[in-house]
């Protein structure tokens, strides 16, 4: 039984994973690119949905609170996170696709977006740290610890509610990559920039378009890490947006349905790993089915043989 | 030399030692993203051949000793890691770097999490002329057949496959010394500090060392040089004038700053600050090549 409760505490977790998961692939599949802002901006959204619960924002508190009131923080938590990442997504499209771009053509050609996209997660982790300071920062779940059990399996109504949004969220995603005419851009631009930009897509409007999507899904993985695991700090970008990273190449660079598949595996795998072999061992079963994979079999289960062909 | 000088002095030595073990793969147009696997291995394996609990050798036998056994694993890795390219290669390294870390910090003979005291102290008389042997040695490195096999490996792999580099054996090469310098760069870290802790060695310091070499350049073996200058120089700098002017704002947010400075350096020199054409710019007759080696591929194109 305690197997069993353990796997369900994984997909929770892998629920987590599969928000961000689909973040990088959508980045690596439409531009080529290992966009390592997404662990910032998880970060950034759970340290903002932190700091108005808390009222702890740099100004602004008193005004969320007169209008929202204790009670309904986390609401406005929720609004502030979703609109900061999504104008800041926008600030980096800027800086590490659209100006490049313009300048220097084919900007995968150099390491160029993945060194500022490095850049943008110094400042991230700098801007939490000088404004938060580097302590771990608890929150009180304005849900409580509501939790209803089937036999001896416990369930935690939060979490069960995460993981459906977070399966909601990015079912609509590939719905609308497959129905709308924005998805069949997105798609074409996948398969190949310059014919798309023959074919009469908007490649400099779509973009930011990408950049947005990503964005909020990192926001609202962010938001729901809050919720449910109470704790974040500056560096928790690093520890667990990563993780996401081997989910996306497990499921194969560029597909939403293996990301999906990937972040709810590797969840499993490492609450799996906690549990049979420790914490502090838990990493090494992870990267290391990173590293057979991708040395033997880099697709992954659904992957795209073009994608990550570029030089960078 | 003042204390403070002198511990800035021995954190850019390191950084430029890691740098150049980034560098050299990097070189030929393979992003490391694994740095701190490598360093933990060097640190590690020369605190347990130097400890009286392990090998009890002297710390100018344990630190080579230590460079060829992370030589050794570096070789058998990169057989599969160098079959990838690109984002994967980024993400093999990445992984490498988890793994080494996860079961260092669970091998207690080395102490595991709790970290691992070193016995013999390096201090800056060691530090120092060893940094300038590894950058006089990648400039010898870079100037050899192999360096200029990698260079043009780095510029067009297929042309350089038509032309007789064998692509394979250089890329290995390139990536075995690296990790030998950074594995260096490690035990001496490890020496002079007297202490480890694997948790040291993250996922940042990975990046760290990678901006440095990609910001200063990889097209000539000044880049890295340049690159851990700035790194070191500009965040204290930064912090000195926060603290002559009184800037609060400045003293805690000069990273942001400086990562705000990572970001303009990429929008106007894509390729690092030092590219070919400016070291041709700048080195006038005293560094000036044959004409045969010059392109113009500094702005980027």
């Amino acid at each position: 039984m305690l197997v069993i409760q353990q796997l369900v505490n994984g997909l929770m977790l892998g629920g987590v994973y599969v928000m961000v998961a689909v973040a990088f692939t959508l980045i690596i599949g439409m531009l080529n690119f290992l966009n390592f802002t997404i662990p910032a901006l998880f970060m950034f959204a759970a340290v903002l949905m932190h700091a108005t619960m808390m009222g702890q924002l740099p100004f602004g508190n008193d005004f969320i609170l007169s209008i929202f009131g204790m009670e309904y923080r986390w609401v406005a938590g929720i609004i502030v996170s979703l609109v900061v990442i999504a104008l800041v997504s926008l600030v980096i499209e800027r800086f590490t696709y659209r100006y490049m771009k313009a300048k220097y053509g084919d900007a995968t050609e150099h390491a160029l977006p993945l060194v500022s996209s490095l850049g943008f997660l110094i400042i991230f982790e700098h801007f939490v740290v000088s404004t938060w300071g580097s302590d771990p920062l608890t929150a009180v779940s304005p849900f409580g610890q509501g939790t209803f059990s089937i036999d001896t399996i416990i369930f935690s109504v939060p979490q069960i509610v995460s993981l459906l949004l977070s399966l909601i969220v990015v079912i609509m995603l590939s719905v609308m990559l497959k129905a709308t005419k924005l998805g069949r851009a997105l798609r074409a631009i996948a398969e190949r920039p310059d014919t798309a930009t023959l074919m009469g897509v908007e490649v400099g409007r779509i973009v930011p378009v990408v950049y947005v999507i990503t964005g909020l899904l990192c926001a609202v993985s962010g938001i729901l890490f809050t919720i449910n695991y109470a704790t974040v700090d500056a560096y928790v970008g690093d520890t667990v947006a990563t993780v996401a990273i081997a989910g996306m190449v497990l499921g194969g660079l560029g597909n939403v349905w293996g990301a999906i598949i990937g972040g709810l595996f590797i969840g499993m795998l490492e609450v799996m790993s906690i549990y049979i072999v420790g914490a502090e061992f838990a990493k090494v079963p992870i990267w290391g089915l990173l590293l057979l994979l991708l040395a033997f079999k880099p697709t992954g289960l659904f992957g795209h043989t073009l994608i990550g062909k570029g030089k960078f | 030399m003042s204390g403070y000088m002198e511990a800035q002095l021995i954190i850019l030595c390191l950084s430029i030692i890691y740098a150049y073990g980034i560098f050299l793969p990097a070189a030929s147009g393979q992003l490391n993203l694994g740095a701190a696997g490598f360093i933990t291995l060097g640190a590690y394996a020369s605190a347990w051949f130097n400890a009286s609990a392990g090998a009890a050798l002297p710390m100018w036998l344990s630190i080579p000793i230590a460079m060829i056994f992370t030589g050794v694993i570096a070789i058998a890795i990169s057989f599969p890691i160098l079959r990838t390219r690109g984002v994967y290669m980024v993400l093999a390294t990445f992984a490498f770097a988890e793994v080494v870390s996860g079961i260092v910090i669970n091998l207690e003979f080395v102490g595991g999490a709790s970290g691992f005291p070193v016995d013999d102290h390096a201090d800056v008389t060691v530090i120092v002329p060893v940094t300038i042997a590894v950058i006089l040695f990648s400039f010898y490195f870079m100037s050899t057949r192999l360096g200029l096999a990698l260079r043009s490996i780095h510029d067009d792999e297929s042309v350089a496959t038509l032309f007789g580099v064998n692509v394979r054996t250089a890329k290995v090469v390139a990536f075995t010394v690296g990790a030998m310098l950074m594995s260096l760069g490690g035990s001496l870290y490890g020496h002079h500090y007297n202490y480890i802790e694997a948790q040291t060695f993250n996922v940042l310091l990975s990046i760290y060392i990678l901006l440095y070499v990609l910001m200063g350049g990889t097209q000539t073996a000044w880049g890295p040089l340049i690159g851990a200058a700035f790194f070191a120089i500009v965040p204290e700098t930064l912090r000195e004038i926060a603290e002559s002017a009184g800037l609060k704002w400045l003293a805690e947010g000069r990273f942001i700053l400086f990562g705000v400075f990572i970001v303009l350096l990429m929008v106007f020199r894509p390729e690092g600050v030092m590219t070919r054409t400016l070291q041709n710019r700048l080195g006038g007759g005293l560094f000036r090549r044959k004409k045969v080696l010059t392109d113009d591929t500094g702005g980027g194109s």
